[in-house]
């Protein structure tokens, strides 16, 4: 099959790999028809991630069809059309007893810190992605879903991380009516942060970036209020000014790992590897906030430490709420939200484009030309 | 203004935000929320026919945390470690907790060995790595180059130089030192 391959920081290309196999009773191999790269992908490919492997193969957002089953497989039959989620989980150890499916237990043997993720290195647990024409997807009967006839297959995919991402994120920042809400990066899942934020009924959406093509979308397809960070001496300060200065009810942190606007920090992070991650968008959460306020944080850091504004988020009395989604737990409000016309997943998507050209992709995305927003992978088993 | 009790008047209210806006408050009530509350116990729900996992099949060693009690029932096969970096790699593991920086800096430290064992061993195969098509800037030219960065207040601009650095850098020097020791042979040999 052909699979996109890691070759070290800045580098993949497209290899003949083996088909999986199975590999447990309760494994699906599925033939992939439709892939996405995610923001979070950019942080592996500039070899941030520690234990990120020559030879993986990325991608957790991934939908296609059933090619084969395991023999304890009940739900799914060669043939079924289904969309993974991007966490892998068991649906049996404390933590998915709960509810709490990106954090199970039995499925990362690398780290207990973090749960199980399709192609996300091997500190998730060292499962191959969704970026090539087969995947092999453990616990067939609990991640996977049958996609619904109605629905749209780039909307399926989307479905498998952004949109329950950002989803989720609103969630976290416990809006209440008319609370003003901050949504710090305009990305795939700052969009559906911000677009949920109005489902939760925020009084006010602010969108923040430095990108103009993203804000313009936030503006449009979020009915959010934006500004551009890179033209303001100081975002904190702006943010207390239209706020009167109380500061926002809920920020949500949806950059993460390589976050612009403080060139230091960007640098020893995503250049030297020196944090887990750069954390200017938190530490503008935590300063932008009201006191008391609520922090959802989306973005994804590294396992490392991160030089985070703690002694500001303890002297304000913030709650730091965060996360991986739990994908599947969001889905069936999330597609009565599609279905009722409230959201439209795959108006964030920008580029279409074949696996075989999946290393331009990468760059196009990672170098933000083009005006992307989100790139779409087609694989040529579709 | 937070120097009074009041909370500021907002701009628009409920009714003209729900006429705007669609959607606007359909998950106002905290019931509708599918994460709220955060924990909800029902080991019921999620499908699965077990009360521990079938045990997938440990075929070769298999690195694990040390704060894990044994290996985890299923675990990802991709990449198994190999070379000097999976020297590293199952030291890291065997030595360290995720609690320590060293474990995780171990780990980068491996990235780096093994995308330079793995150049290196691409070099004696048919499809030796290709600096140009690996990277992707071949999708420059058709991707407005130009328009995408200049004009723009864009922040990263600020750093954009280091990434050709990083990428290049390590290839011209690695250059460097074959070619030193090139010369150190021949010279060697001269003698």
């Amino acid at each position: 099959m052909r699979a996109m391959v890691y070759r070290g920081p800045y580098k993949i290309r497209v290899e003949e790999k083996d088909i999986p196999r199975i590999e447990h009773p309760n494994d699906a191999i599925v033939r992939v028809t439709l892939g996405a790269i995610c923001g979070s992908d950019l942080h592996l490919y500039h070899g941030m991630m520690p234990d990120t492997r020559v030879g993986t193969t990325f991608g957790h957002e991934f939908i296609g069809v059933v090619d084969q089953v395991g023999p304890s497989v009940r739900n799914l039959v060669p043939g079924d059309r289904v969309m993974v989620p991007f966490n892998i989980y068991c649906g049996s150890c404390y933590f998915c007893a709960r509810g709490l499916f990106s954090n199970c237990h039995n499925v990362n043997a690398n780290a207990t810190a973090v749960g199980a993720i399709y192609g996300y290195s091997h500190t998730s647990g060292g499962y191959d992605g969704g970026q090539s024409e087969y995947v092999r997807v453990p616990f067939a009967d609990i991640g996977p879903t049958i996609i619904p006839d109605w629905m749209d297959d780039e909307d399926a995919v989307l479905l498998t991380d952004a949109v329950a991402t950002g989803y989720f994120g609103a969630q976290l920042g416990d809006i209440v009516e008319g609370d003003t809400v901050v949504v710090l990066g305009a990305g795939p899942v700052g969009l559906f942060a911000a677009k949920s934020s109005w489902l939760m009924g925020a009084g006010r959406v602010i969108v923040i970036d430095h990108l103009e093509y993203r804000l313009e979308k936030a503006r449009s397809f979020a009915h959010a209020e934006t500004y551009n960070f890179a033209e303001y001496d100081d975002i904190v300060v702006q943010l207390k000014k239209i706020t009167d200065h109380l500061g926002a009810d809920v920020a949500i942190d949806a950059v993460g790992a390589e976050a612009d606007g403080n060139l230091l920090q960007h640098v020893t992070s995503a250049k030297l590897k020196l944090q887990g991650g750069s954390p200017v968008a938190l530490n503008w959460a935590i300063d932008s906030v009201r006191k008391g306020g609520t922090i959802s944080v989306l973005g994804a850091y590294g396992p490392m430490f991160s030089a985070v504004k703690f002694g500001d988020a303890m002297n304000k009395g913030l709650t730091l709420r965060m996360n991986q989604a739990p994908v599947k737990r969001q889905w069936p409000r999330l597609f009565e939200h599609i279905q009722n016309g409230y959201l439209k997943p795959n108006d964030v998507v920008t580029h279409r484009i074949p696996l075989e050209h999946i290393a331009e992709g990468y760059h196009i995305f990672s170098a933000k030309l083009d005006g992307c927003i989100k790139p779409l992978i087609l694989t040529a088993a579709a | 203004m937070p120097y009074t009790a009041d909370k500021p008047s907002r701009a628009e209210s409920s009714e003209q935000l729900r006429a705007r806006i669609p959607g606007w408050g359909a998950d106002l009530d905290p019931r509708m929320r599918p994460s709220v509350p955060k924990e909800r116990f029902d080991p019921g729900l999620n499908g699965a026919h077990w009360e521990f996992p079938d045990r997938q099949p440990e075929t070769r060693p298999r690195e694990r945390s040390i704060e894990h009690a044994f290996l985890t029932p299923v675990f990802g096969t991709s990449a198994p470690p190999k070379g000097l970096s999976g020297v590293i790699r199952r030291y890291a593991y065997r030595r360290f907790s995720e609690g320590r920086a060293a474990h995780w800096l171990l780990l980068l430290g491996a990235d780096r060995v093994d995308a330079v064992e793995s150049h290196l061993a691409s070099f004696v195969t048919l499809r030796p790595d290709n600096p140009i098509t690996e990277t992707g800037v071949v999708a420059e030219p058709s991707h407005h180059p130009v328009a995408s960065r200049v004009g723009q207040k864009r922040a990263d601009l600020a750093h954009l130089p280091l990434d050709p650095v990083l990428v290049v850098g390590p290839w011209l020097l690695a250059g460097g030192l074959v070619l030193a020791g090139v010369r150190a042979v021949v010279r060697a040999v001269r003698r």
